[in-house]
């Protein structure tokens, strides 16, 4: 295993590297095969620079999430697109860096309104397959100097060059917000009630649904006066469900924090999929799956679901209705990302093979 | 600027060329005659010019994939073009290319408001999609300047912005998919109606792209509930640090406002004459708009009046309803406008770290002084989007060019302090050299790497964005 502390470090591994390597952030996402020769970067770690007043971070790559986050929070601000975390199926012992959530693009239940992690990217070094050092983006908002490499890396998953510093926008804390809850819907009227949702000026920042407990959670966050006034109109629009309530800050958070993590799904032998789908379909799609357990956030356009293991729920996901990402199986015979059709896939050999020409990276991920 | 010698075998080859053409295209969508192609020759980057060999007018993505495969075999340069209003050259030709333009395919294909997108042909007007929408209550968030004209492709080619991206962000937090055609011919479905893309984000770097990878022929776009209602308040500084401090408190505060505009005082002066909004004598003003319901935009004025009191403000105005939330932006609107009324002027686009504002102004006046020449600045300060019109006079002799070294030694200057050459208008030909300020040889080799892989043999807007001593072996490969 390699544990570079500097960039440096990591130019001289990878332009000596002849045998494939593994690139580990802290082991959270996915987990490289055993066996395989591992390049970590748990040890180019720290904060670089803060800008509270210009909503921006540079970290190294290592960074562990929590310390980012606890950093942001001194200042009240936060990663608006509050990553998932499904560590709890990968490794229990694993602790997200900064660079791993954007290598794979990990955007939460806010990604409905404010974007995904790829949106808040806004710089990265990085070393390649060949050991040059390449930089794209910068710090600040608006730059379209060249072409955007920083959101092609967004959900590269390690396989394009390994990120060594990462700069990215953060947001101030909303100052509250409050879920409204409908209880009893089945999967097709909750998507309706979602839908609803989203055709509003009330500018919805999560909307899930539980299947198991029929519940449908809608939330809004903001300035007080604000939230309560969006509620007191979003629940006017939902008042024909009778059963519906409302959950205040601590609640609404305690929720959502749940949803970030799973902990309605139960880990156990199950594969783990993630679907991310044109809302509409969804409730379509779920039926032909056969999940043993499963919900929806993103109002729909994401389901996360347990299968019985050997089965490929993709080829429920018809061509142009999006796409499924297994996270954790024990069969070889799955592969994590979703098949594309020949000439995509030829212009994304050919990038990666731009990258990594010694094909080195990864290379246990058909991404 | 340096422009390189047009290929003579490639001109020859035109009557071949034209005769091929024939065959896939409507004698209407080929323009050959000089007096025809003139409106082709520059895009709104009017200080360059040339005439290209010819242009073709494709009605479908059949017929730009047919034009591009008889291109690829006969290696003719494809200049892509939207609508033609690139600040920067991006749609500048050169004397041996085809302009390819897509202004005859303008349709809404789908509008889907459940999934919240629309499918719309590259040609239509930014403008134009907002319009489609807008009766259910919808729009389409990045707005350029000038929506009215510019197209959906050269919106997607440039990764534009706006005046509310500070909320909303730009073209590429909006777009969802494309239809892609490759200068060998083929045609790529990217992303779609689904929120992330499948594996590697091709979508991101086709985006912005400048039209070099491909001919973007249809898009899926985001479209977005329209707020309840929106409002300014204007506030007048003495200096243009106070107000750089207003942003930066603004921001810090929790506040998101959709837009904060800066004006300096030579900007409200050239306004004022001309669109007498009655704006504030100051050195410095702002105009930060909110949206939501009347009592939301006035709980979020409430907290940027207490921000703004406390930093001295010379003027306060808020806008209590549309009439007085017209006049505030009146001036602002008509600020490029006003400018023209006084000079030929150069706008540059250059973006910087929100807190540099006060230092890089400063400095933009000490050289304003060394190079003889006015500066008026009027940008989108919550994203540090600067857009400093430098004014000169076209028929001095010489002036053009001094403006030029002015420009870029500001761009220069927004680099050192960590920002970039460009935020919204692209590189094109107009910053084309000096990406060696910002980048290093190998961070433009990894960006030439992707064009080689759609592009192998260098033929779409082969001369711009990259410096063209990086790009010259690439081009030549081919140039027969």
């Amino acid at each position: 295993m390699f544990f570079p502390s500097s960039e440096i470090e990591v130019v001289a591994i990878l332009s000596e590297a002849k045998e494939p390597l593994s690139v580990a952030g802290g082991n959270t996402r996915v987990l490289a095969p055993s066996g395989s020769k591992i390049i970590s970067t748990s040890k180019l770690s720290g904060v670089i620079d803060y800008e509270p007043g210009a909503l921006t971070m540079i970290a190294k790559a290592g960074t562990p999430l929590s310390e980012i986050q606890k950093t942001l929070n001194s200042e009240g601000q936060c990663l608006a697109f509050d990553p998932y975390n499904w560590s709890r199926f990968i490794n229990k012992k694993g602790s997200s860096t900064i660079g791993g959530v954007f290598a794979a693009n990990v955007s939460g239940s806010s990604r409905l309104r404010v974007g995904a992690a790829r949106d808040f990217l806004l710089g990265i070094r990085l070393v390649d397959g060949l050991g040059n050092i390449i930089q794209n983006g910068g710090r600040v908002m608006k730059n379209v100097t060249g072409y955007d490499l920083v959101k092609l890396f967004a959900g590269s998953w390690g396989t394009l060059g390994i990120l060594t510093e990462v700069s990215f926008k953060v947001l101030p804390k909303p100052e509250t917000e409050a879920t409204i809850v409908i209880h009893g819907l089945n999967d097709q009227l909750a998507l309706d009630a979602m839908i609803d949702a989203t055709a509003t000026p009330f500018d919805v920042s999560g909307l899930a649904h539980f299947p198991k407990q029929k519940e449908t959670m809608i939330r809004v966050e903001g300035f007080e006066n604000s939230v309560k006034y969006r509620v007191e109109r979003l629940m006017e629009i939902f008042k024909q469900y009778r059963e519906i309530n409302t959950l205040d800050a601590d609640k609404s958070m305690q929720v959502w924090r749940n949803i970030s993590l799973l902990s309605s799904l139960k880990s156990n032998n199950d594969d783990l999929w993630r679907l991310s789908v044109k809302p509409t379909e969804s409730t379509q799609i779920v039926q032909k799956t056969k999940f043993n357990d499963y919900f929806y956030d993103w109002g729909g356009g994401l389901i996360w679901g347990l299968a019985s293991p050997n089965q490929d729920v993709r080829e429920h996901v018809p061509a142009g209705y999006g796409h499924g990402t297994c996270l954790q199986t024990k069969s070889e015979r799955i592969p994590m990302f979703h098949p594309y059709d020949g000439t995509i896939s030829g212009i994304k050999e050919g990038i990666r093979k731009s990258f990594d020409p010694k094909q080195i990276l990864n290379q246990y991920l058909v991404i | 600027m340096d422009i390189p010698l047009a290929s003579t075998s490639r001109i020859e080859k035109k009557p071949e060329l034209v005769e091929a053409l024939k065959k896939v295209l409507p004698a209407s969508s080929i323009l050959e005659d000089k007096a025809e192609t003139l409106a082709y020759e520059c895009d709104a980057l009017t200080a360059y010019r040339c005439p290209p060999m010819l242009v073709v007018l494709p009605e479908t993505t059949a017929q730009v994939s047919e034009v591009l495969k008889l291109c690829h075999k006969m290696n003719i340069p494809v200049i892509p073009r939207g609508s033609g209003t690139s600040l920067a050259g991006g749609a500048m030709p050169s004397a041996d290319s085809v302009v390819l333009g897509v202004s005859k395919m303008n349709s809404v294909l789908e509008t889907d408001y459940r999934n919240r997108f629309i499918r719309v042909q590259s040609g239509l007007t930014n403008i134009g999609v907002t319009n489609a929408v807008e009766d259910n209550g919808y729009f389409y968030a990045p707005d350029p300047s000038s929506q009215l004209a510019c197209a959906i492709a050269g919106n997607i080619g440039m990764n534009s912005g706006g005046a509310h991206c500070l909320k909303y962000g730009v073209t590429s937090n909006n777009l969802l998919g494309v239809k892609l055609v490759t200068m060998d011919g083929q045609i790529l479905e990217i992303g779609g109606a689904a929120f992330d893309s499948n594996g590697l984000d091709l979508l991101s770097v086709v985006c912005g792209s400048e039209g070099q990878l491909g001919v973007v022929t249809e898009a899926t776009l985001r479209i977005l509930h329209k707020p309840e209602g929106a409002l300014p308040v204007l506030i007048g500084f003495n200096s243009n640090e106070i107000a750089g401090q207003c942003v930066s408190n603004i921001i810090k505060a929790g506040i998101l406002p959709v837009a904060i505009e800066f004006m300096d005082r030579p900007c409200i002066e050239a306004t004022e004459t001309f669109s007498c909004a009655g704006y504030p004598d100051c050195e410095a003003l702002l105009i930060v708009e909110v949206e939501g319901s009347l009592d939301e935009i006035d709980e979020q004025i409430d907290k940027i009046m207490v921000i703004a009191k406390s930093l001295d403000p010379t003027d306060l105005r808020r806008a209590k309803d549309e009439e007085q939330a017209n006049r505030i932006w009146l001036g602002r609107k008509s600020a490029f406008g006003a400018m023209g009324q006084i000079a030929d002027y150069m706008c540059l686009d250059g973006t910087i770290p929100v807190n540099k504002l006060p230092y890089v102004l400063k400095c933009i006046g000490e050289m304003s002084k060394t190079y003889g020449l006015s500066v008026a600045n009027v940008f989108h300060a919550g994203d540090g989007n600067m857009h400093p019109l430098i004014l000169y006079d076209a028929n001095k002799p010489g002036e053009l060019t001094k403006c030029e070294e002015f420009g870029a030694e500001i761009l220069r200057l927004c680099v050192e302090v960590g920002g970039c050459l460009t935020g919204e208008h692209g590189v094109g030909i107009e910053k084309r050299e000096l990406m060696d300020y910002q980048f290093t040889a190998d961070d433009i080799d990894a960006q030439l790497r992707i064009k080689d892989v759609f592009d192998s043999k260098w033929l779409l807007n082969p001369l711009k964005v990259f410096p063209l001593h990086h790009t010259e072996a690439r081009r030549m490969a081919f140039n027969c």
